[in-house]
């Protein structure tokens, strides 16, 4: 099956170890991912907090592209970048008006054909069952804790997906695969995210209340959708631990890392190897 | 030949400020027909009526037709003029000027345009109507009431106290609805049980009262004075003829470790069990899902030790059939319970409340049971996880009340005012706990009621803070709430112990499948339809059923009882009379023309329309042809719109009227 790919900056920058496993895991699955001819920025949080307009225009060009050369749906394994792209999505698809003239900007014709999905909704739109079928390894010796971090379910009216305070979608995956999340309380707080730049200090307050909490609720590891999430939480761990002078060692993985290990890659083929906490 | 009067009404400036009312008097002066024809500022006041008759005998009129509000509204009090002067009331008509014109346009000389039309189309309408009289059928003088909650107990009272026999039908072991289980009552804090116990028990003893618990209402046949009520009484195992209430049975049943339904779930009861001791009737019941003589065959305990020996395993469901002539609705209502499956995706959500995750995240009805003298723990708030007592309280107000995206858009209108009451009793129980509110806003109108709140501020210290909660975790066995304080511009973290979700209120379960039996309304959520929100709140649109209490929407005690003993003084104005009388604008078919296709007996929504058949004297059969039941048909009309061979009239709205008053409009 070959669908529509969204890298989106962090995926072909600091988070490479997301597209490998992205790509590896959906490869074992036979999705073929095809990355958009001549993408450009999501707009992130830049493009929304100064213009509107150009919030629109930047995502509904890749948009266009997509829709251009034929793609029903488009994988942005970023939730920024999915967040930014539905949100344009939405937006043109209320306002004819916009429409028109957004099409005039970006120089292509709009007609909304392509649904944006984030990582969690291709493996829904896999199928559970047939993600089961194909799993060769069970996942019992994890108890993640499912983190969905604040862009992945927010805001909900645009994204329509899962329940924005209390969401159970990875946990419904994973537990098919054979793991054991936990439950805990940190599912949507907020991990710091751009602040890692210019606000160190509060990004390791959050991100270590996120992982005590996790580790408080008995889970092994913690599960992400987002390369923010995992900067964050991973990169970011020892200078936690050094901070506050404890020990916390919580592996980090995405939610590919783990459903291709059901599916029998290896660690190394998906990047784990690559992430700083280190796997024993 | 045709004499009729056209009276317009001003309504204040309702209708004159849109419409020029003097140009349209000239206009319709002028109308085939019209005799005579005037404006007043208030048509439907004494001197417009005054001004009505006058006018009725001055001009001989044989015909008229009020131009001012919706018929709904003042048709009654027009035909009322007309026939204290002697004119058939069914010979006047309305023309809607005022919802249909005068509220909905604004430019004058359209709206005047249109008035005159409307006009035009009411008058060549009477000229074809006919002097009608009502239609009297006999009358039961006996009431059912459906639900003995509160509502239910003072309707049933009040009716019976006026002499008429009642039957009241309660789902549950006993009667007392949800006060029964109340602790204290606000504003005053007097004990629920107290002030309900009496009622219950005057209800169980009194002489015109029959009273059918553990029972539904399986079917409703018939119509306005003529009920007939089937009932199905569920099998109860116990004789309740034989029953002395002795408690040997539940005292012996080895299983006592069912959830108790009376204390939602904060207590366990027995599998053969009376709800609460003050049950009326004081007479147990067996739950044929925990039992286990009824599920596996085995045990037999209770049978053992009843002495009267009125325990039978063998008891099964009867049908009853009452006879009433009137209905009142009383079903109450239950709170929303979150953290479920539900039936509606948008009511999945407030997850992150871990109601029915954590066992200290309570609702607000099970905090009443945990402070109730009557409740598991005698009284003594402790929390359900293990038992402490809690030192620090959180009640959370509008858990989907007042909630578009995830609840119901409506206030809930009780919790701000028992949220209040229970940091009063938490404070009075534990004198060294701290009570906590997050709330929107306070809504306490009515008498003493914000004086209550104040109070539960002032003199009991309550925290209350104006927000929302945004999550409540666990962790190291204390809740975490986070909200945020907007009046100080803060988020907030508490600590707490037990945690109280004033949840939305909604309509009783199954209301909705009742109501479709009563041929009542319901709104989006399922509360029953009033038939006019100001001036008929305890009518409903079916004729001789009446609502009171939390069925037609959220009420705390005061209003239920009131609103009760109003729909029992509407039973007893129609039980009054010795018959009713019905509007005599209803269908009839032309037998000679109806081609016997039963279309109509199909189509008719109150199964009004029977399959007859025409035999002459020596009893052969001429024909079959559909057939009208007087006291059934409501005058919809659709058998009108469905009958294919046109032999189906709506009296008072006969096709010749139609078409004559489509034809005035060219």
């Amino acid at each position: 099956m070959n669908i529509g790919y969204y890298p989106g900056c962090a995926l072909h920058g600091s988070s490479n170890d997301y597209e490998q496993s992205v790509r590896a895991c959906l490869g074992a699955l036979g999705v073929n991912l095809c990355e958009l001819d001549d993408w450009i920025c999501c707009g992130a949080t830049a493009a929304h907090s100064l213009n509107h307009k150009l919030a629109v225009a930047l995502p509904a060009r890749s948009l266009a592209i997509a829709e251009r050369d034929g793609y029903d749906d488009l994988l942005a394994p970023c939730p920024m970048c999915s967040a930014q792209l539905i949100k344009a999505r939405t937006a043109l698809a209320r306002d004819r008006a916009l429409r028109e003239e957004i099409a005039a900007t970006v120089e292509l014709p709009l007609e909304g054909r392509t649904e944006v999905l984030n990582l969690i909704q291709i493996f829904q739109r896999i199928g559970l069952e047939r993600l089961k079928s194909r799993a060769t390894r069970s996942l019992n010796e994890f108890k993640p804790a499912c983190y969905y971090g604040c862009l992945l379910v927010r805001p909900p009216q645009a994204l329509r997906f899962d329940d924005c305070e209390h969401p159970t979608s990875m946990e419904t995956l994973l537990s098919e695969l054979g793991a054991a999340p936990v439950e805990w309380n940190f599912k949507t707080e907020c991990c710091g995210a751009g602040l890692t730049m210019c606000n160190e200090r509060t990004v390791l307050d959050l991100s270590h209340k996120i992982i005590s909490n996790a580790a408080a609720h008995g889970a092994n590891c913690i599960v992400v959708a987002c390369p923010m999430c995992h900067v964050n939480l991973d990169m970011k761990q020892a200078d936690i631990e050094r901070h506050y002078g404890i020990r916390h060692a919580m592996k980090v993985y995405y939610l590919s890392d783990l459903v291709g290990m059901a599916l029998g890659l290896h660690e190394n083929e998906l990047g784990v190897n690559r992430h700083f906490v280190s796997t024993p | 030949m045709a004499r009729i009067g056209v009276f317009i009404c001003w309504c204040g400036e309702n209708i004159s400020r849109h419409v020029d009312v003097e140009k349209l008097a000239e206009q319709c002066a002028h109308l085939p027909g019209v005799r005579c024809c005037l404006t007043y500022k208030y048509m439907c006041s004494e001197p417009g009526q005054n001004l009505i008759r006058e006018k009725i005998r001055e001009e001989r009129l044989n015909g008229m037709v009020v131009a001012s509000c919706s018929p709904h509204m003042h048709l009654k009090t027009f035909r009322k003029a007309a026939e204290a002067e002697g004119l058939n009331p069914y010979l006047v008509e309305m023309a809607n000027i005022r919802e249909h014109c005068s509220w909905v346009h604004h430019d004058v000389k359209a709206a005047t345009a249109k008035a005159a039309d409307l006009i035009r189309m009411a008058v060549a309408k009477v000229r074809r109507n006919h002097a009608l009289s009502p239609i009297r059928v006999p009358l039961t003088k006996r009431a059912l009431v459906i639900g003995g909650g509160v509502a239910g107990i003072q309707a049933a009272l009040d009716i019976a106290d006026a002499g008429h026999e009642v039957v009241l039908v309660e789902r549950e072991p006993s009667i007392g609805g949800k006060m029964a289980g109340l602790s204290e009552t606000f504003p005053t804090l007097d004990c629920s049980q107290c002030i309900l116990t009496p009622r219950m028990v005057e209800v169980g003893q009194h002489p015109n009262i029959r009273l059918y618990t553990y029972s539904d209402v399986e079917a409703v046949e018939g119509y306005v004075g003529n009920f007939s009520v089937t009932i199905r009484k569920r099998a109860r195992y116990v004789d309740i003829s034989k029953c002395t209430g002795c408690g040997a049975c539940w005292n012996a049943c080895p299983n006592k470790k069912t959830p108790s339904e009376f204390d939602f779930g904060m207590g366990k009861r027995s599998a053969i069990y009376v709800p609460f001791p003050q049950a009326v009737p004081a007479r147990p019941v067996i739950d044929a899902n925990a039992c286990t003589m009824l599920t596996k065959g085995k045990c037999g305990l209770c049978a053992k030790k009843c002495a009267a020996g009125a325990i039978n395993f063998k008891d099964q469901d009867e049908l009853i059939t009452e006879k009433v002539g009137a209905i009142v609705v009383a079903t109450g209502y239950k709170l929303w319970d979150i953290g479920k499956e539900q039936e509606n995706a948008k009511l999945a959500g407030y997850g992150e409340y871990g109601y029915g995750t954590y066992k200290d995240v309570i609702n607000s009805l099970q905090f009443e049971r945990l402070v109730s003298a009557s409740g598991p723990t005698g009284g003594e708030l402790r929390r359900p996880s293990d038992g402490a007592v809690p030192k620090t309280v959180v009640f959370i107000s509008c858990v989907g009340s007042r909630d578009n995206a995830k609840g119901m858009s409506y206030c809930s209108k009780i919790c701000c005012m028992y949220n209040a009451k229970h940091t009063m009793l938490y404070k009075h129980k534990v004198h060294d706990g701290q009570a906590h509110v997050f709330y929107m806003d306070i809504r306490a109108g009515g008498k003493n009621y914000d004086e209550f709140v104040r109070r539960a501020i002032e003199q009991d210290g309550a925290q209350y803070h104006r927000g929302r909660v945004s999550k409540i975790t666990e962790e190291n066995g204390k809740l975490i709430v986070r909200g945020v304080d907007t009046l100080a511009g803060e988020p907030v973290t508490i600590e707490a112990d037990l945690v109280v979700l004033a949840t939305a209120m909604r309509p009783a379960d199954g209301v909705e499948t009742l109501a479709q039996k009563l041929n009542v309304g319901y709104d989006e959520y399922g509360f029953l339809s009033e038939s006019h929100p100001k001036l008929r709140p305890v009518e409903t649109n079916a004729a001789g059923v009446f609502v009171c209490g939390a069925c037609q929407g959220p009420k705390d005690i005061p209003e239920s009882v009131a609103q009760a003993s109003a729909a029992a003084g509407k039973v007893q104005v129609m039980f009054s009379r010795e018959e009713i009388t019905r509007e005599p604008e209803i269908a009839s078919i032309d037998e000679r023309m109806c081609a016997a296709c039963f279309t109509c007996v199909r189509a008719c929504p109150y199964n009004a329309i029977e399959r007859a058949e025409i035999r002459d004297r020596a009893g052969r059969l001429i024909k079959r042809t559909a057939r009208v039941n007087p006291g059934l048909c409501m005058g919809c009309g659709t058998c009108v719109a469905v009958c294919p061979s046109k032999s189906a009239e709506l009296e008072g709205f006969t096709e010749q009227q139609v078409y004559a008053m489509v034809e005035s409009l060219g």
